[in-house]
């Protein structure tokens, strides 16, 4: 076991860490914005003693792209495209809150089985998010091929997609009012195929990933957070659920149809991250279990769309909402704010990388060695764009 | 959420009280009065959590609306606070003291905004910008078309047509059809 030498560490005073750079202990080292172990655009401004950080500034900016001000310049349904964009892996949870917000403010009530569409769409992309993910922490650890054997089969989801909505990664099917189309013939049996698929690369995942004890070495007890820190660093989603707290909007806020879904919020209890791996990898079978079961609730002869005014003159009344969904990453949420014109006033979106990566991960990152930074960083499970719309 | 509302109007001068959905409620509040309000709901009413904090640009009033959702986890209650700043003079006390990454918010809002949180840990230290010397981009009166035609220039070989006409001539080259 790797003991430090506690002496070589900087003196703390007044509960601060005082570095000099030039007495030669310290080095200041970039992670990112291009390094494999970095997820998505950021950089880690890491001050190292030796093989270990003892100071951590996160910088982000690398993709900043003016969503929300782009949105305040263009009609409601405009915006419909850009939002999706936000977050890459996992654009659908943007499509349903964009919409659902707009939604509510102008009084729409959509169709029953655009809502179970709509959840199918949501646990689909829920599965490929986690699909990325998985791969992307295996290859933190330097697990690689886990990653290749991930992005196939978050692939033949995409394919699935393909063949539903017309596209790939980003697929501008919820649109305010319902969703765009029903499912094509055929569907449910290649969905199951699919699906059975990625039940045996899960299995094979658990044989080489979490039987696997180098990796088990390095992830127990790697970035634990105890349970007061949940509340005082705004943690959600699995980072949450894996230090035991039940905590799940699906659950908690029910929204679309998943009040009349059957799960149970998937906790942990060691809040390393390898016990966030276990509730991750046990929500990829809770996500594969409810797709089955939504699949049951879908008929394609049932209406899809309401009928909306004209929606290059759509004027929704002054108001103001804030609608949340449970994301891979945790609470997501769109803050929308209308003043009665064609354009709306305000839209915020709410990431849950936004405290996951900046205050809570330059905390959680003082020890850490460097090797296990890029493991931790995917461990959190945080996406650039959220930070930075 | 109406015995909470009751208990806050009992200490604090709320106002414009508005229950959107069954689970999210919006207040308002006045501005010196925000943060001892928001210290009540986190310690004496389980309002733990803080989901956001942003700001809308109300530039007809000359004002910024600050907006705080809070959540409490056992009731699954949201409730929004909003506050309302004065736009010239756009400061604020701040909350990083109560949550960690209040302190991230702050800073965003400071360089999108210019609205200040003095004491706010690393407030002035740029964030997403590096090197912004206009106004503040989210405010209303930035004007994003006029920022990009005198900061970016079309690359030198490129013709640039008024897609009306261009079309018009492309598709009828012989005149109107």
């Amino acid at each position: 076991m790797f003991t430090p030498d506690r002496s070589k560490y900087p003196e703390i005073v007044d509960g601060k860490a005082v570095i000099d750079l030039d007495s030669g202990k310290y080095l200041k080292l970039w992670q990112g914005p291009q390094h494999p172990g970095v997820t998505g655009n950021m950089s880690l401004e890491l001050i190292v003693c030796g093989d270990e950080v003892v100071d951590c500034k996160t910088h982000v900016g690398y993709l900043h792209r003016g969503f929300e001000k782009l949105m305040e310049r263009r009609k409601f349904i405009q915006n419909f495209p850009i939002v999706c964009r936000i977050c890459v892996p996992e654009p659908d949870t943007n499509e349903y809150l964009y919409a659902a917000a707009v939604e509510e403010v102008a009084g729409i009530k959509i169709p029953e089985q655009a809502k179970w569409l709509r959840t199918l769409n949501m646990e689909m992309s829920r599965l490929t998010s986690y699909l990325m993910w998985i791969g992307g922490h295996a290859g933190a650890f330097g697990l690689g091929p886990i990653g290749q054997w991930a992005v196939t089969h978050r692939d033949y989801m995409l394919d699935l997609f393909e063949e539903w909505t017309g596209g790939r990664v980003y697929h501008m099917y919820m649109i305010p009012g319902g969703v765009r189309n029903i499912l094509p013939d055929g569907f449910d049996r290649r969905l199951e195929d699919t699906l059975q698929k990625i039940e045996k690369l899960m299995s094979e995942i658990e044989k080489v990933m979490l039987n696997n004890a180098v990796f088990k070495m390095r992830a127990v007890g790697l970035g634990i957070i105890t349970k007061d820190m949940i509340d005082r660093y705004g943690v959600v989603g699995p980072i949450a659920r894996a230090a035991g707290m039940k905590r799940d909007v699906r659950k908690n806020s029910p929204y679309l149809m998943y009040e009349h879904l059957d799960f149970d919020i998937i906790t942990g209890t060691k809040s390393d991250a390898y016990e966030r791996l276990l509730v991750r990898f046990r929500e990829m079978f809770q996500s594969i279990d409810l797709i089955r079961q939504i699949m049951k609730y879908i008929d394609n002869s049932k209406n899809i769309h309401t009928k909306l005014p004209n929606v290059l003159h759509w004027k929704i009344p002054a108001g103001e909402t804030y609608v949340k969904a449970e994301s891979t990453r945790g609470e997501y949420g769109y803050f929308v704010v209308t003043d009665g014109s064609e354009l709306p006033r305000r839209v915020y979106v709410r990431g849950p990388s936004y405290s996951h990566a900046v205050a809570l991960l330059e905390d959680l990152i003082i020890n850490v060695n460097i090797a296990d930074v890029a493991g931790l960083m995917t461990s959190l499970h945080t996406y650039p764009p959220e930070i930075e719309r | 959420m109406k015995e909470i509302i009751q208990r806050l109007k009992q200490q604090f001068t709320i106002s414009n009280v508005n229950q959107q959905r069954v689970d999210l409620t919006f207040l308002s509040v006045k501005k010196e009065q925000a943060v001892s309000l928001i210290s009540y709901l986190r310690d004496f009413e389980k309002f733990s959590h803080l989901v956001f904090l942003t700001a809308v640009d109300r530039v007809e009033d000359i004002q910024f609306q600050l907006t705080y959702m809070l959540h409490n986890y056992n009731t699954h209650q949201d409730l929004g606070i909003r506050v309302l700043i004065d736009r010239e003079k756009a400061e604020m006390a701040s909350i990083h003291h109560l949550w960690k990454q209040a302190g991230t918010y702050q800073r965003e809002l400071k360089e999108m905004f210019g609205i200040d949180f003095p004491g706010s840990p690393r407030v002035d230290e740029s964030f997403i910008l590096e090197g912004w010397d206009n106004i503040p981009p989210m405010r209303r009166d930035f004007d994003t078309k006029k920022y990009s035609e005198e900061t970016y220039f079309p690359r030198p070989g490129r013709e640039s047509h008024d897609p009306e006409s261009y079309m018009k001539s492309k598709l009828y080259p012989e005149g109107d059809a």
